[in-house]
């Protein structure tokens, strides 16, 4: 059997980085296979290569048998390759229908296309409406609409990247069903995740990247999913412990929230009422896009809301804005590392300066303590082992992991009650990941109370004492962590309120 | 006072001829936005264009080489800022307001010796008897030529935007620079033939300015028009049509106050000449209060550098 895609000796180097080096494997026709590493393994640059996005150093492909080298994107979808993004495809205020023209070459007439996109998607099992815009529909609505975009043009192979990050398993499956089929009818899929069990139940072969260089190659079934995360690392993992203390007092209260969000596209939230205890991890799961960012908003004081609906330690709170919650022990860590948590052309003192100020007391009568303030971050760099040369550096020159390390910690150590955080490891690397889900047991441990919102279901099973789900701006009543199955918060992410088994 | 001489049909033609200028700047800006550009020098691209128009007509003896060479000189200057902003990835807002004092001040260089010449005339639509109709004659077939003009403009450009696929491409590069870049398409190039058609509607705009409707060349002629066109594209909310709606307001407004003034109403002559700005930044915030709503229309790559990351 000749390969369909065959890579040999590519490398692509960076100014201080090589991103490939070296990397070279097959994909045969009808296959599915696996491309495995962690965030800056160099699996993003090596499938841009494929597409034609980026242009290798050295090395050769080829499709078919026959040289390919992809000058552009353009050149790759007429060659038969096309690609599912992670994120960054899609146009929020166009029409589906016109989504999909824009990633195709010679788009036929909106009537044409109309038709042909019903016929695929109905061949497929992608259920989507041509006519609605983008911005309206959920993750798993928006992934189809890249699946038939690429599946118009009768690619010859797909590559996908991290097509389940923002999917409910329930979607999942159906993706699987979709790729199967595919597979079947000879198109190759180039499938690029880190999720092991996924990766397990899908594909026929993986390659595993680490460092740029590819460490292994196995067959999925034979392989654990433990043992593939560590040739993935290339080190054991240490896995967080939870400790299942007795719960105190409630210290933050939710009472019937309502509110309207500020984004043409986000989600209101409804009804949302829980309590939070003392030394308690709270996990709130659900696909993005449901709500997170306006709960967020509101528990952090950015979008106020009726007094009474949100209390900390008995107090009225809906209010205040952020300082004030912070001194009364609320702090809090948003989802956007670059741009919301730090400021990404300022210092790592002065960004620890910024929402430590006052816990901290990092003022003298309006005056910045400068030296006081650079110990604080020195501490946070010292305790979090935030990789760094010194706290002058940027924000924006730390690695996604590194600075999530640094955001979490500077919150920690002005020590809240209640500390809440929005996807504390999304696009963090194995090792932080498991830093700083430790870091939040921890402080759970000692007696504060941890909101932790996060897609990634393993993670909410792992370090959470009760989980509950944001659906459409609803959240579900929480429950214990111990004993729910993926199933179950598979159908309460649908909306599907699960009775207490 | 004497308000008989306000006949309504003189004045709605007046207010087509006032509103021309800004309505053409504004239909490039639109255009400009619509890619994810802010270029806030439409004042000084415009000032360019009524000079550059004002010399190539009174020496050709021609308008109609006056408007190309405007449209020619607009689109050069402009061609500055999309250098600027594209390649060297300054920061719009700054390089904007720098075109415009430079523009200003550069046209001022160049029409040093044209003050007070009197430009070649420029033609209206006659057409026999039917330009002769009492109201609809006037109102419909005799403007001059740069009032149809426009108006097929505005046509032409709804029809790219929102019926052909270099239209679709554009708005997605205004929409979400990252991904057209990553679909493959030249997100760069798209902006700069954007920027280019915004200087020369401006450089028209401009030379209707001095060719048509003062028709006259002194220092600093646009006198704010080119702010106003800046208004109009976020009063229009970014759709072509409205466009038409705006300019032809505020024309109304100015036209309206100057005629009262010219009739001695008992208003102050400064109220009068603030009434269409105020009137402009009245409707603006009511535009602007539904958040939502705004930010649905408005392109949301609007003033952001983009830089290729891959």
């Amino acid at each position: 059997m000749t390969a369909l895609l065959s890579l040999s000796g590519l490398t692509k180097a960076y100014p201080g980085v090589i991103a490939n080096d070296d990397v070279s494997f097959e994909i045969g026709p009808g296959e599915i296979h696996a491309l495995l590493g962690e965030n800056g393994a160099g699996k993003s640059t090596l499938v841009k290569m494929i597409y034609g996005l980026v242009r290798p150093d050295s090395g050769t492909m080829m499709l078919h048998g026959e040289p390919y080298a992809p000058p552009e994107p353009r050149a790759a979808r007429a060659s038969g390759v096309a690609m599912v993004f992670q994120h960054f495809s899609l146009f929020d205020a166009l029409t589906v229908a016109e989504n999909i023209a824009l990633g195709m070459e010679n788009a036929p007439d909106t009537a044409d296309l109309t038709q042909r996109i019903i016929e695929v998607s109905s061949k497929y099992g992608l259920t989507i409406d041509p006519y609605r815009m983008v911005g309206d529909l959920s993750a798993g609505e928006r992934q189809r609409v890249e699946i038939v975009r690429c599946l118009l043009q009768n690619p010859k192979m797909l590559i996908m990247d991290e097509p389940t990050s923002v999917l409910t398993p329930q979607e999942v499956e159906v993706l699987f069903k979709t790729l199967r089929l595919l597979s079947d009818e000879g198109t190759s899929i180039l499938y690029i995740s880190h999720k092991l069990d996924e990766i397990k139940a899908l594909c026929e072969h993986a390659t595993i990247l680490r460092r740029g260089k590819v460490v292994g190659t196995c067959i999925p079934k034979d392989e654990t999913a433990k043992s593939m995360a560590e040739m993935m690392v290339g080190s054991k993992l240490r896995t967080p412990k939870k400790h299942n203390t007795k719960h105190g007092a409630a210290l933050l209260e939710l009472h019937n929230l309502w509110l309207k969000s500020s984004d043409p596209f986000g989600t209101s939230l409804k009804e949302i009422t829980f309590n939070l205890h003392e030394g308690e991890v709270l996990g709130v799961g659900g696909v993005a896009g449901n709500g997170q960012d306006e709960l967020m908003l509101a528990i952090s004081g950015e979008e106020l809301t009726v007094s009474h609906s949100i209390q900390l330690k008995g107090e009225d709170i809906g209010q205040l804005g952020p300082n004030p919650r912070r001194e009364r022990g609320l702090l809090t860590a948003p989802e956007e590392r670059l741009g919301h948590a730090a400021a990404p052309d300022m210092s790592l003192s002065e960004n620890a300066f910024l929402t430590g100020a006052m816990r901290q007391n990092l003022t003298n009568n309006g005056m910045i303590r400068t030296e006081a303030t650079k110990q604080f971050a020195r501490d946070i760099i010292e305790q979090f082992d935030v990789r760094t040369p010194g706290t002058e550096n940027t924000a924006r020159s730390l690695s996604g992991g590194n600075l999530q390390k640094f955001v979490i910690g500077r919150e920690i150590l002005q020590e809240p009650d209640v500390f809440v955080v929005n996807q504390p490891t999304w696009g963090v690397d194995a090792a932080a990941a498991a830093d700083i889900r430790h870091a939040l047991l921890k402080l759970a441990k000692n007696g504060a109370a941890v909101l932790v919102i996060s897609q990634d279901l393993d993670e909410l099973m792992e370090i959470s004492d009760n989980i509950a789900i944001l659906s459409e701006g609803t959240l579900s009543k929480p429950r214990p962590a111990e004993g729910i199955t993926i199933e179950q918060i598979g159908l309460m992410m649908g909306g599907t309120e699960v009775e207490n088994v | 006072m004497d308000f008989s001489a306000l006949s309504p049909v003189s004045l709605i033609v007046s207010l087509m001829v006032a509103a021309t200028p800004i309505l053409l700047a504004a239909i490039g800006e639109l255009v400009v936005e619509k890619s994810g550009v802010l270029n806030l020098g439409v004042e000084g691209m415009m000032i360019i264009g009524a000079i550059c128009g004002f010399i190539v007509a009174v020496e050709t003896g021609s308008p109609w080489l006056g408007f190309l060479a405007a449209m020619a000189g607009g689109a050069a200057i402009s061609f500055i800022f999309a250098v600027l902003t594209q390649y060297m990835l300054t920061n719009q807002v700054a390089t904007g307001l720098a075109l415009t004092l430079f523009g200003l001040g550069f046209a001022a260089l160049l029409g040093h010796s044209y003050a007070g010449i009197k430009p070649p005339k420029f033609g209206s639509l006659d057409i026999p008897f039917i330009s002769d109709i009492p109201v609809i004659g006037p109102l419909l077939f005799s403007h001059d030529y740069m009032i149809y003009i426009s108006l097929m403009i505005i046509a032409g450009v709804w029809y790219f935007l929102t019926r052909t696929r270099g239209g679709l491409v554009l708005r997605a590069a205004g929409e979400n620079h990252d991904a057209a870049h990553a679909l493959g398409y030249k997100v760069i190039r798209i902006r700069i033939m954007a920027i280019l058609f915004g200087g020369a509607m401006a450089g028209l705009g401009g030379a209707y300015l001095s060719l048509v409707r003062v028709p006259q060349w002194t220092e600093g002629m646009t006198a704010g028009a080119g702010w106003i066109a800046l208004a109009l594209v976020v009063f229009a909310s970014w759709k072509p049509w409205r466009i038409i709606l705006g300019a032809y307001l505020f024309g109304g407004i100015t036209v309206l106050q100057l005629n009262l003034q010219a009739a001695g109403a008992n208003i102050p002559v400064a109220y009068l000449s603030m009434a269409p700005y105020l009137v402009t930044i009245i409707v603006l915030v009511i535009m602007s209060s539904d958040k939502k709503r705004a930010s649905l229309n408005a392109p949301a790559c609007l003033g952001r550098i983009f830089h290729a990351s891959s």
